[in-house]
Formats: C-alpha cells, structure tokens, sequence
C-alpha cells in the first residue's frame, strides 16, 4: 500500500538527485579502544557505489561503533574511511553529507513532520518554498503527506521512523547510515519499514550501511551481510552464501538455526556423523581431536519414522508449509529437523525416529562442546 | 492451608478496597485544609490589619517605583546571565562530560550551603571597581544565588528528551554547533528554561540579605525599611510584594507555557517540571 504510493512519486526527487546517489565506501583497518575494550580490531569493508550491506553481530562486536566513524561522530584511533576516493577522517559529522536513522526516536520534538524534513534542506540554505516543496515530495515518497503538520509525539513509532528516513534522504546523502532504525518498532511494523527502506534505497541507488543484530533483517535486506565478532569481520557475503556456506562455526550458528551433533573427524577432510560420511570444509579445530561437533541446519538432516530409531521426537513447531521437529538423539543431543508439514504430521512426539544425515554439500566441524 | 490463605487475603481485600476509597478523600480534603489555613489566616489576617486604604498609601510614596524598578531590573539580569551562562554549560556537561554531573550538583549546591555574606565578601574582593557600588553588582551575585535552582532544572529538563541523538541527528543533518544549539536544544529546553526562569525571578524579588548587606533599595529592603515607619502600610506593601511576585511568575507561566504547548512541548506549571512527549503510541494507525 505505502510501497505503492512511493512508486508513483519518487520519480520527481530522483531526478534531482544528482551528486548524493552511490558514492563508493572504503573502511581501511579500522581500530578503536575505548579503556581496555577494543572495540574494532582492524575491521576492513568495500562498499560499492549504490550497495547495501548490513553489519550484522551480537551486541559489543563494533559494530554500532562502525557505523559511528564513518557517520563522524567518533575516531578512529587508526586506519581510515574514504568516501568516494577522498579520506574523510579530518571532515566534522555536519560536513560528510550522510543520512542518519537512529534506532531510538531522533525527530525534533519542536518542529512538525515537514519542518523536521526540511531541517537539512535549511542548513543548506534552500529558500524556503523550495524546501517545503522538496520536503513535501519526500514525506510523499513514505507515504505520510496527510501527517506532514503533526508533531513527532503525535505519530506512532512507525511513522516517526519513515519521517526520520525522509529527513535523512532529503540532503541527498552520499551514504545512508541506517542505525538499527527498527528495533523500537513491533513486529508488524518492522516487516512493513524493512520492505520500504529497501525499496527506496535501490530507487535512489544510495549506498547504504546497515547495522542490525537482527538476522532475519541483514538477510531479508542487504545486498551483502558482513558477519562481525571482536570487532572485525567474520565473514562478508551474500545473504544466500551466508546461509549456505558458512565460513566460520561462529557465522554458521549466529546465522539461522544450526545443530551440533557429534561426530568422528577422519583426517582426511571426512568426518563420520549419524554413521554417515560427509565431506568437510572451512576451519579445521586448531587442537584436532577425532571427536568434533558437526554443524548441519534443520534441512540438512533426514527423519524417518522407525522401530528403535535413534532418537524419539520431543516437540514439534508448525511454521505453515514446514514443521520443525525436536528430536533427542540417543547420545543425549537434541537436534532440530525441517519436515514439510503432510510428512511431519506422524511425527508426534514419542515416536521413535531414524535422523541421518544429507551427505550432499561439504559441512562445518568445531571443536566438541 | 494455601488455598485457605489465598481465599482470605482476597475476601480482606474485597472489603477493604470499598473502605478505602470512601476514607481517602476525607483525608485529602483534611490535609488540605489544614495546609491551606496555614497559608491563608495569616494572609486573612495581614488584609484585615491593614486596610484597604493602606494598599493606596504603599503606591503614593515615590520610592516604591524606584525600588520596585530596581527589583525588576535584577531579576532581568540575573536571568539573562543565567540562562546564557547555565544553558551551554549543562549542555555540554551532558554530551560531553557526564562523568562530572555528580561534581557539578556538588558545585551547584554551595551557594546554598555558604552564608551570604562570605559570598557578598567573595565578589567584593574580585570584582571590577566600575561596578562597586553599581546595582548591577546585585544582579552578578543573584546569578551564583541563582544557580543551583537554575542547574536543576536545566538537568531535568536535559533529561527529558534524548538530546544526545537529537544533536547528533541535527550535526548529520549539516548543521553546526551554533545552529544546533538554537535550532534543537534550545526550543527542547524551552520548559526547563520557563521554570529556571521562575526560579530565579522569584529568588530575587524576595531577596532580602545580600541586597541590605550591600545597601541597595530593592523592593524587599523598602519593605523592611518602611515597617519601621507605620504598621499597616508596610503590611500592605509585604502583601502587595507577594501579590505582584505572584502576578508576575503567572504571567512568566502563561506566557511561556502556551508558546511551549503549541509546540507540542509540555505544560508548564510552577515548580514542576513536566517531561515533554514522553508517551509515544506505537503501531501503525494506517
């Protein structure tokens, strides 16, 4: 619904933006301390002009303060960020032309929808029918012309947030800097903002940092999802080879459901899980014991209804055309397998189960918990 | 034995929630009558003794303009220098600094805990000479006298909105500190700098100490002078200085007050501090 309205009118802003759209970001070795914390570690990340990538950790793993230098609210205590081929380390915050979402609620509480809007216009001296003419197109653009003369206490958290986007759009930044702008909104809100954000940043072509600790957001949003852990990257991919090939066991159980189950490391780049070889890839356990944690998702392990099996189901979760079944293994594991729904409908809990594994891709080991 | 329990606590409530409802207005009303009789026999009293006609005689004499003038002219400076003064500086002290908000209410608070007259010695010994002797020397030492009143309630009012989001979504939106200051903290503030300004206007229309200590006619020096004279016209004039103090500070109130609701910033009420948009409806009306 707003999607469409945001369709029919973004034509006239787009073609004013002229020099904003898809400047490349480069952060080169990024480090910062705070005390004894250090919080990016060398953190290094090519953003290609009109790109949106999602840093994507748990909370403490730098990437807020990420996203703080390149917006210019913090220093780095070495290497450096450059917009467009130019170092913008010595640039003060109000000069670097970026966008700011904040996750909490950053709207001017003294000024209505459009005068928020238009703050940025103003600081750039537009006379002001211009500016309220520009301000209005984007209050369009996310759907929210009829709120334009209401106070930011008089929108829902919602709206305040799409006024907030608008606002950071206005200056035609050269990067968006999106600081989990969604994470104060309810669920069904999210999925709604998520879908527009990203709708409009492919239409404007602006290149887009997004910082989240919300998976299912970095996945559902970005072009390529960076993995960060002790304030450097883990892993930087796409959403689908995030999902699919894991680099690390860190990345592998922080993205999506993972299982560990036990399993015998051959040596030979095989390991033996649920009496079934499989091929491994990716980190080898530094101090390599023959017995390892194998990592498989839902979908990768096979149920079967069977007299003695090795293992009894305990639970089952219905997530419409899949049901994920819990299963305890005889050697005291419980995994989680993805059925499709008609075929889990025997599987009720206590039914005696044969889980084996899809011997089909490589797969992640770790060192036994 | 649990059951038993359970279903005797709420049978006492069930009683006692009715009683307690029909009791509590009696004791509201109580004690606000009693408060109120505190405040109002002497002030009953006060307008019996003097009359009428002696509110006449307060305003005849020639130096009650002057004085009240003088009064009037302090409260003024004393609130300009201090809201310039305090504003920027709990400001900062929250972005910047906010390790040191526990010294700073430290510090705020001595003019409270040191005698007048140390603080009156204190300036006489630093200040300029082309102020010795000047009333404007008044109106600097009101600013210290001022202060802690001023910081609290600049410290609330700063606690009220996110201003550290606030000033970083303005300095993203290319403006600089000034702007940001005038633009976006400032019109935020606007409740908190109202009642600051109340705080003060109040303090120094009653102040009575530092002003004879330094021999200067303010409106409550007249006052104390003039009782020695006759008795029911220097109750008029304490009753008269407590009506315009409270004339004045209403108008501060109403004045500011709807500027600040128009906004869509809190109500503001004398001595209160009501927090501004603290309530947010989330979930998509549409």
């Amino acid at each position: 619904m707003t999607t469409n309205t945001a369709a029919g009118t973004a034509g006239g802003v787009l073609g004013t933006a002229g020099h904003g759209a898809g400047a490349p970001v480069v952060l080169q070795a990024l480090s910062r301390s705070f005390g004894a914390t250090r919080a990016l570690d060398g953190l290094s990340l090519d953003i290609a002009p009109g790109e949106l990538v999602a840093l994507l950790g748990p909370s403490g793993c730098g990437k807020t303060t990420a996203l703080r230098i390149v917006a210019g609210f913090e220093n780095a205590d070495s290497g450096t960020v450059t917009v467009d081929g130019k170092d913008v380390s010595p640039v003060p915050a109000a000069k670097r032309d970026m966008g700011m979402v904040f996750q909490s609620y950053s709207l001017f509480p003294n000024m209505t929808a459009l005068e928020n809007v238009g703050f940025g216009l103003r600081m750039r001296k537009f006379r002001a029918g211009d500016r309220v003419k520009r301000a209005g197109e984007l209050l369009d653009m996310v759907g929210l012309t009829p709120q334009s003369r209401q106070y930011p206490h008089q929108l829902s958290g919602g709206q305040q947030q799409r006024v907030a986007l608008a606002r950071a759009l206005a200056i035609e930044p050269r990067v968006l800097l999106l600081d989990e702008p969604l994470s104060a909104l309810d669920a069904k809100v999210r999925l709604q903002l998520r879908e527009q954000i990203r709708t409009l940043q492919q239409r404007l072509g602006t290149t887009t940092l997004f910082v989240t600790h919300d998976q299912e957001e970095a996945l559902s949003m970005a072009d390529r999802v960076g993995v960060m852990r002790n304030g450097t990257l883990e892993q930087i991919a796409t959403p689908s080879e995030l999902y699919s090939r894991p680099a690390t066991a860190f990345v592998a159980e922080f993205v999506g459901t993972m299982n560990r189950i036990p399993g015998n490391y051959q040596g030979n780049d095989e390991v033996t899980v649920l009496g079934t070889v499989v091929p491994v890839h990716g980190d080898r356990p530094a101090n390599l014991a023959a017995e390892v944690d194998v990592l498989v998702r839902p979908e990768g392990l096979t149920i079967e209804a069977i007299d003695h099996g090795n293992g009894i189901v305990t639970d089952r979760t219905f997530l419409g055309s899949l049901t994920r079944v819990s299963v305890l293994l005889s050697s005291e594991v419980a995994v989680k397998v993805d059925k499709t729904s008609t075929a889990a409908a025997e599987l009720v809990p206590g039914t005696s189960v044969q889980v084996g594994v899809v011997a089909a891709e490589p797969i992640l080991i770790a060192a036994r918990r | 034995m649990a059951a038993v329990a359970s279903s005797e606590q709420t049978d006492i409530q069930r009683a006692g929630a009715p009683a307690r409802r029909r009791s509590f207005p009696v004791w509201r009303w109580a004690i606000l009558l009693i408060a109120a009789a505190y405040f109002l026999i002497p002030l009953y009293a006060a307008l019996r003794f003097a009359g009428f006609k002696a509110f006449t005689q307060v305003t005849s004499y020639p130096s009650f303009g002057s004085a009240f003038g003088l009064s009037l002219r302090l409260a003024i400076i004393a609130t300009v220098l201090t809201l310039v003064l305090m504003v920027p500086t709990t400001v900062y002290v929250h972005l910047r600094l906010p390790r040191i908000r526990r010294v700073m209410e430290a510090i705020t608070i001595l003019p409270i805990v040191i005698p007048p007259i140390v603080l009156i010695i204190g300036v006489l010994k630093v200040a300029p000479g082309f102020l010795l002797g000047s009333p404007n020397l008044l109106g600097l030492e009101y600013v210290v006298l001022a202060m802690p009143f001023a910081y609290r309630s600049l410290d609330a009012g700063l606690r009220s909105f996110d201003v550290k989001t606030m000033v970083e979504a303005a300095n993203s939106l290319g403006a600089g500190w000034p702007t940001t200051l005038w633009r976006v903290v400032v019109p935020n503030l606007r409740t908190a700098m109202l009642s600051a300004t109340v705080l003060t206007v109040a303090l120094v229309l009653g102040e009575y100490t530092m002003a004879s200590l330094d021999n200067f006619q303010t409106f409550p020096v007249w006052i104390v002078n003039f009782e020695q004279n006759s008795g029911p016209v220097s109750v008029a004039a304490s009753l008269l200085a407590l009506f315009v103090t409270w004339i004045l500070l209403m108008f501060i109130v109403t004045v500011g007050g709807r500027s600040a609701s128009k906004r869509g910033g809190g109500q503001v009420q004398l001595f209160t501090i009501s927090t501004q948009t603290a309530s947010h409806t989330t979930g998509e009306p549409e």
